[in-house]
């Protein structure tokens, strides 16, 4: 039920007009930051105030709403947020990606392919992806201007030389559109090929920062690279613990004392949803490599993280 | 001869708030500059020297008089910067700000006194020299390594510091990645500021070899400030001296050097010590 000492969505309704208003800008120049008058929220900063001020502003009665972390629907932002709307809208939540028309997300994009008929929301930290390779705000906003991301690729370029390899495994700058570049918040670059011709329309909310963007359906995004260094994603040599995929993002969890590691989805939803349609995974914790292992455990660990085992 | 004209400054001044009253850091400066050619601007601390440099290579706008360049067509479409089909002697304050970033980072390179200014010191001696071409859309990380070993050695660098980072380089190393970093996009015009500033004078020596030699092989035209009227001697074709603000004298190097006209130029010849 719908707490009545509220505004339905918390805020107000100008300023939800305020916000909508930097949302149809963003939607218009893909990728580029709007400012936006960020408002205090009953969240501490880094909690998701930015996502949310989005997600109230676009949330009807109609909707139905998801909210994940990490990846999770049962982890602590997560269950915050979604009682936070649930209280102040009453609006049905979800745990199932298919049903929602709206997802706020933290970190991760669902496994389950979006559709038109959803928004995805993203709570995001540092909107400005050339922050660290530039202090001065000035500057960056010329760059964005000009179009000129040289920098970034100085940046990569640095990784490859210490490091032999790109080391930036979340929030990999990506290019909207062939026009702005754009931090695609905290997410795996695991999942940034998702981002590319999405069909729902992704909205990005920095409460902090008072920025939002936007990425509209249906629009390319394309990782930064170099030709002889092409962008790639993660990859395992194991596959979902509990439902056996091998083509989602997993999670390692360390299990004992030993090092054997526990891999599962860090999806929660489409594991749930693999194991109900009849998917089993191995139910056991990967050993160490002997190599590294001082002394070893015959048995099976039993898994102590989802309690799902 | 008029058209290959490479840089025409006409009655350049910039004024500053001082207090409260304004006042010319410089003034009514006028020449020519010729592809190849290298200028020095001579004269004591506080006479203008950096301020006009600053001018010619819009940092600074003029408050009078006006800065011409031999605009080039941009070649190639990896800028993003729309081509407007304008080429030839431009007034630099007519042009966008995004057409004189591209040729700031394109047409010219300055060389700053402090290499620190110069340099980005977060990243290492490779990325540095790299930074421009990626700038224009280089993608190729095999190439630019090649282009950045490829400048080090020309400009005398030791091969294995490219993964080193500026800050663990020598004074003259840095200021000798400075140049690497600036000469990489083949500019025809560089602006140095006391290039050998703060160097030792066996450093100074080698590096002011190395410009030279430089500046002869790829046709460099330079504008360099100093106040080393030796560095002058050695780089410079012709020479202006400059004192509060205006120019008292200027012509062909040697002649400046050997036969000076004006008393302060006659003060400054003869205040160099000889050992």
């Amino acid at each position: 039920m719908m707490d009545q000492h509220y505004n339905f969505g918390f805020l107000d309704e100008r300023t939800k007009k305020m916000i909508r208003r930097a949302m149809l800008k963003a939607v218009a120049i893909p990728g580029y930051q709007v400012p936006f008058g960020s408002r205090e929220m009953p969240f501490a900063y880094g909690w998701g105030t930015g996502g949310v001020q989005i997600t109230a502003s676009i949330i009807g009665r109609d909707d139905v709403l998801k909210v994940i972390d990490q990846g999770a629907d049962d982890t602590t932002n997560a269950v915050n947020i979604r009682r936070f709307f649930a209280r102040t809208t009453g609006v049905p939540t979800t745990e199932k990606t298919a049903k929602a028309s709206i997802i706020q997300t933290r970190h991760r994009i669902p496994e389950t392919a979006l559709t038109e008929a959803q928004t995805i929301v993203y709570q995001v930290p540092m909107p400005e992806p050339l922050f660290r390779l530039e202090p001065r705000r000035f500057e960056t906003i010329t760059m964005h201007a000009l179009a000129e991301y040289g920098l970034m690729n100085v940046k990569l370029y640095e990784d490859i030389a210490q490091l032999g390899a790109i080391s930036k495994t979340y929030d990999y700058p990506v290019l909207v559109n062939e026009r702005y570049l754009t931090s695609p918040s905290p997410i795996p670059k695991f999942d940034n090929p998702k981002m590319h011709m999405n069909p729902a329309l992704q909205l990005f909310g920095a409460g902090r920062e008072k920025r939002i963007y936007a990425i509209p359906p249906y629009t390319a995004v394309r990782s930064l690279d170099f030709e002889d260094h092409p962008f790639e994603v993660q990859r395992w040599e194991h596959a979902c613990a509990l439902c056996g995929a091998a083509d989602s993002f997993l999670d390692e969890m360390i299990v004992d004392d030993e090092g054997s590691r526990l891999f599962v989805c860090s999806d929660s939803d489409f594991c749930a949803e693999r194991r109900d349609a009849g998917h089993v995974g191995t139910q056991q914790a990967v050993q160490m490599p002997a190599a590294l292992a001082n002394t070893r455990q015959p048995a099976a660990t039993q898994a102590a993280g989802r309690g799902a085992l | 001869m008029n058209d290959d004209l490479l840089l025409s400054v006409r009655g350049a001044g910039k004024q500053f708030m001082q207090g409260n009253r304004l006042r010319w850091a410089c003034r009514d400066v006028s020449f020519d500059l010729y592809p190849g050619e290298v200028l020095a601007v001579v004269g004591e601390s506080g006479s203008g020297k950096s301020t006009l440099l600053r001018l010619l290579a819009s940092r600074l706008a003029c408050d009078e008089g006006s800065v011409h360049y031999d605009v080039r067509e941009e070649a190639g479409s990896a800028s993003a910067v729309p081509a407007r089909g304008a080429a030839g002697l431009m007034d630099l304050a007519d042009l966008s700000e995004a057409r004189l970033r591209w040729l700031a980072r394109t047409d010219w390179g300055f060389v700053e006194q402090h290499a620190r200014d110069g340099l980005r010191m977060n990243v290492s001696g490779g990325a540095n020299i790299g930074e421009r071409m990626m700038a224009l859309g280089a993608r190729h990380y095999g190439k630019l390594r090649g282009q950045a070993l490829t400048w080090m050695e020309r400009v005398e660098l030791d091969v294995d510091r490219i993964d080193d980072l500026p800050g663990n380089y020598s004074g003259g190393m840095q200021q000798r990645l400075q140049i690497a970093r600036n000469l990489v996009t083949h500019p025809r015009l560089v602006f140095m500021d006391e290039p050998t500033t703060g160097l030792d004078v066996s450093v100074q020596a080698r590096l002011l070899d190395l410009l030279r030699e430089l500046v002869d092989q790829l046709h460099l035209a330079a504008v360099i400030v100093t106040h080393d009227l030796a560095v002058a001697r050695l780089l410079a074709h012709r020479m202006l001296v400059m004192k509060d603000g205006l120019v008292v004298e200027q012509g062909l190097t040697d002649r400046v050097l050997d036969d000076p006209q004006h008393p302060y130029t006659q003060l400054l010849v003869s205040s160099v010590l000889t050992p």
